[in-house]
């Protein structure tokens, strides 16, 4: 079920500023693709562009083509929310529903959408979701509590719980962990080894060393100047980008020279 | 000039010993925390001295006071501990002889409705009307029904329309409409209620002919009133949902009106509540749109579209403005009426309140 996705001379504009430049790359499917860079270059709209929440922003428009499974995600008659239903997302700050309980916050995917749904196979969903996120001995006993009652680390599996409950073919992590202590970011990422069996996965992350311990490829997005679009300047296997790069930018902000 | 006390038993604090500071340590001294009171005590017994040698009053006693008072209080902390408590002093016996002073018109208003409308509020009241009755005895029955069904007729025209707009302006609009609609709504808090009433008769009249009172035209003439208040407060609440939680919504690929509707309305249903529990109290005491659109009847009539209507500011207007002979017992139920209104604006801000602690999101654990 997960795919695979083809971008290829992407441009994305906010409004007249072209922020992200002439993007081309392959997502390879059932496997983790880390995104690197400094702040700003484009990492994070690039992601964002990916499940059309780009567009979400004012102003927010898109030139070239994405392709996942030869459908293009961009074509004329292709509703964004429909993209956004086979392309889950899980955002830097964990953001669980405050009117919902956890059941409810797992549930929401197909709730919100009024799939109809048997009780019953809707608690195994919640109960695979939350078990999928590793978060289900921790909660199986309040799952009519608060979403938001729960520890920073918890939120966020709650969230990750929430996304794949809706068994998207791609799962976008924009910095999932940033927000987090170091065991609830071991925790995320031992997650992410599970997932990647059953999704791609496409993490952007500021952090280097997570990006070398989770990622099959990594990309490095980087400015050529203030004001200028982000690029992608390179594109490669993980250990061959933290060893070896082929370009210099991307050995400079390997080795700390600058970001 | 600041004073730094070079004097070698001076640490800058002194004991708070006397009542008057020890003036030893000049201005690196401290007060009891008792002496501005005292300072207000003192001056109220010379003022109480001298009230009759100049024939003065309650009000005038205050006055005098509360001045002597501040002097004393600014002059003594002046001497004692420094020009910056003294002016720290002077303002905080400014700020409260203000709120004092703000004070004084509310309490006495209560305290004026309470006295006078407490002699009528008796099970007759609520139960009966002015039906056969000339002088004692009679209700308010129908002004209470008749504001409850005018009451609920604007809220039930209101609330959606104000809600809505409120709505297309947080989430939908942009740009020039924004500001337009934004302007257009901030006009409209601003129009006297009589002209509200005028429009609603005016409208009326063109399809009913003039003379038409009904109970329909007063809830427009009122929701006229309500709904910008309806839309402001439902605005602010609005915008206070945060963005991310409407990300998370699309991210799973709900649509817009979705997230809305089961997102960010539930997020906020307890501001909601609370505007709109306000924007009733607004309008449920306007005088001036009912007099001209529902006029006043003595009975029971709580059909909307169906003639004149009685209400209870309408009912204290005219039970002041024609009491008949003796107009004693009028003047006793418009003052109730009066009461009542109070009562209930008073209900429907507790209300308001309790709505907000209920129904905020929870986030127990």
């Amino acid at each position: 079920m997960a795919k695979r996705i083809d971008v290829s001379d992407l441009n994305i504009y906010y409004g007249d500023f072209l922020a992200v430049e002439g993007v081309n790359v392959s997502i390879e499917p059932r496997s983790i693709t880390a995104l690197i860079g400094p702040s700003g270059c484009g990492k994070s709209t690039f992601l964002r562009s990916i499940n059309r929440m780009h567009e979400v922003v004012p102003g927010g428009r898109v030139e070239g083509k994405i392709v996942m499974d030869g459908q293009d995600l961009y074509g004329p008659d292709v509703d964004p929310v429909d993209v956004r239903r086979q392309i889950g997302m899980v955002f830097q700050r964990p953001n669980p529903f405050p009117t919902m309980s956890i059941y409810e916050n797992v549930a929401a995917g197909i709730r919100l959408n009024s799939k109809k749904m048997k009780k019953s196979d809707l608690d195994d969903l919640v109960e695979r979701s939350l078990r999928g996120a590793n978060l289900w001995n921790e909660v199986k006993d309040r799952l009519d509590r608060p979403g938001a009652g729960l520890s920073g680390g918890q939120q966020q599996r709650l969230c990750i719980a929430r996304a794949i409950a809706v068994e998207p073919d791609v799962l976008l992590m924009d910095e999932p962990a940033s927000a987090l202590d170091p065991i609830s970011t071991l925790a995320i990422e031992d997650l992410m080894a599970d997932l990647k069996e059953r999704f791609t996965i496409v993490i952007v992350t500021h952090n280097m060393q997570q990006a070398a311990r989770v990622s099959e490829q990594t990309g490095f997005f980087n400015l050529n100047g203030v004001g200028q679009p982000g690029r992608l300047i390179e594109f490669n296997p993980t250990e061959k980008i933290f060893s070896n790069p082929d370009q210099k930018a991307t050995e400079d902000y390997i080795s700390g020279r600058f970001g | 000039m600041s004073q730094t006390s070079t004097a070698p038993v001076a640490t800058g604090s002194s004991a708070s010993g006397g009542p008057r500071g020890t003036r030893r340590t000049g201005r690196t001294g401290r007060l009891a925390r008792w002496a501005p009171w005292a300072c207000f005590a003192g001056a109220a017994v010379v003022v109480g001295v001298l009230w009759p040698l100049f024939d003065l009053n309650v009000a005038l006693f205050v006055l005098y006071t509360v001045v002597l008072g501040t002097l004393a209080v600014y002059l003594l902390t002046r001497t004692v501990e420094g020009s910056r408590q003294a002016t720290d002093r002077l303002v905080t016996c400014l700020v409260v002889s203000a709120f004092g002073l703000a004070m004084v018109p509310l309490v006495s208003l209560v305290w004026e409705v309470v006295s006078r409308g407490a002699a009528r509020l008796d099970g007759e009241f609520f139960n009966s009307s002015l039906v056969g009755i000339v002088g004692e005895g009679g209700g308010a029955y129908h002004a209470i029904m008749g504001t409850l069904v005018i009451t609920a007729l604007t809220t039930l025209i209101s609330v959606p329309i104000g809600l809505m707009t409120a709505i297309f302006l947080v989430e939908y609009a942009r740009g020039r409409l924004k500001r337009a609609i934004t302007f257009l709504v901030d006009v409209m808090t601003g129009i006297p209620s009589i002209v509200a009433g005028l429009f609603a008769y005016a409208l009326f009249a063109i399809f009913f002919g003039p003379g038409i009172r009904l109970g329909i035209m007063g809830a427009i003439a009122l929701s006229v009133l309500m709904i910008p208040v309806v839309v402001r407060s439902a605005e602010e609440v609005l915008k206070l949902v945060p963005n991310e939680l409407r990300e998370a919504s699309y991210a799973l690929g709900v649509p817009k009106w979705r997230t809305i509707v089961k997102v960010v309305v539930p997020t906020s249903i307890a501001g909601l509540g609370t505007g709109v529990t306000l924007a009733i109290a607004r309008v449920v005491g306007e005088t001036a749109p009912l007099l001209i659109t529902l006029g006043i009847t003595n009975a029971t009539n709580l059909d909307p579209f169906d003639g004149r209507m009685a209400t209870l500011p309408v009912y204290a207007y005219y039970q002041l403005t024609q009491p008949g002979v003796p107009p004693q017992f009028a003047t006793d139920r418009a003052w109730t009426a009066a009461l009542v209104l109070i009562i209930l604006v008073m209900g429907l801000n507790v209300v308001a309140r309790l709505i907000s602690r209920f129904f905020a999101p929870k986030s127990g654990r």
